[in-house]
């Protein structure tokens, strides 16, 4: 493919992650501080959120199993999951955080079980998107070409 | 008056999450800020020079050397010390109540950025952390450096005259454009500066000079 084309198609990825509400502006602000001298800023925090993210959905899937459930443990939890998920603009990780944590201040272990669903959905897709979105920005770069500012 | 509005401001942030450290890092590095990273409460006071059981600093020995902090900007969820705990220590050291503190968090509690804003905290920044809001670390920042040049002006002038204040003898000559000394004499002269504050307080608004509110 050549190079516009690459191009066009980074752009229609990341138009429709952002029109979907799989990712929100707090992406295209992280995007905004990468620079020449930080290269690879986005793809470091992304990295740390992965690795954040899938230690606390183990967690979070051992704590609801427990015959009694710890719902403090498990709203820590989910407060710092979404926190991370708020800080890279991960919007719909986020929104099932929110709702989440309702079902854990009302001790709603089946509502837990069902937000965990949810969340593990939710997150695996917007790895796979961030994935394809690096890999795409990889093609532009190896095509010698500069990745389209998306505002 | 000479403040150097382009001066390269060191800010201190605490952060017990990496990423969290990794984010405000890159956005106070972006607005030409000088940044180190903790991540606790307790690494910020020991890189303060004040260790958690003390409420002041005594004489540092001359290897841990002053290192300048214009701005401490911290989380508030963090374990063991809190954003909160920490606001306290500082704001009950003599050697550090001046310096500005920020805090930071993902909860919009009210009574949570009241209590923050009650104990000294000059702003509260909800989490995630936008570019926009480092426009607003400056302002406090200099706020600060202008009442400690006023100090050390209204000190240089004290010294030359003949008033009834006692200021202690070591080096009230200092230049006024080395703020790195003036920690160092903060905490080697807390005796003295307790007794002179409330006649300093007085001369300074006499002098018709800024409103400190």
């Amino acid at each position: 493919m050549d190079l516009g084309s690459l191009q066009r198609r980074y752009i229609d990825f990341t138009s429709a992650l952002l029109r979907e509400g799989i990712l929100d502006g707090q992406f295209t602000q992280l995007q905004q501080l990468q620079d020449e001298s930080n290269p690879d800023f986005v793809l470091e925090v992304v990295t740390l959120f992965f690795e954040d993210s899938e230690k606390l959905l183990n967690e979070l899937s051992r704590t609801l199993e427990q015959q009694v459930v710890d719902f403090k443990k498990v709203d820590a939890h989910v407060h710092q999951l979404k926190g991370s998920s708020a800080s890279i603009g991960a919007q719909k990780v986020k929104d099932v955080c929110m709702a989440f944590r309702n079902y854990c201040e009302e001790m709603n272990q089946e509502g837990c079980l069902n937000c965990l669903r949810q969340v593990k959905d939710q997150y695996l897709l917007v790895k796979n998107k961030l994935e394809t979105l690096f890999m795409l920005e990889q093609q532009i770069l190896a095509a010698g070409g500069s990745i389209p500012m998306m505002w | 008056m000479a403040v150097d509005t382009e001066a390269r401001f060191h800010v201190l942030a605490v952060d017990d999450s990496l990423m969290d450290r990794k984010l405000i890092e890159r956005l106070l590095k972006t607005s030409s800020f000088q940044v180190t990273t903790v991540d606790s409460g307790s690494k910020a006071l020991e890189f303060l020079g004040l260790r958690e059981d003390q409420t002041s600093s005594s004489p540092v020995p001359q290897e841990q050397n002053e290192i300048e902090v214009n701005l401490i900007i911290t989380d508030y969820c963090m374990p063991g010390m809190t954003g909160y705990d920490l606001l306290k220590k500082i704001k009950g050291s003599s050697s550090l109540k001046d310096i500005p503190v920020v805090i930071m968090s993902s909860e919009n509690v009210p009574s949570r950025i009241n209590r923050c804003l009650e104990g000294g905290a000059e702003e509260f920044f909800l989490k995630p952390v936008q570019l926009s809001d480092m426009k607003r670390l400056r302002p406090h920042i200099l706020k600060g450096k202008s009442k400690e040049q006023q100090q050390q002006q209204l000190q240089e002038e004290e010294s030359s005259d003949d008033t009834n204040i006692t200021i202690n003898s070591c080096s009230s000559s200092s230049s006024s454009s080395d703020n790195s000394a003036s920690n160092k004499r903060k905490a080697m002269e807390e005796e003295e500066e307790e007794e002179v504050s409330a006649e300093r307080t007085r001369l300074r608004f006499s002098n018709g000079s800024l409103g400190m509110m």
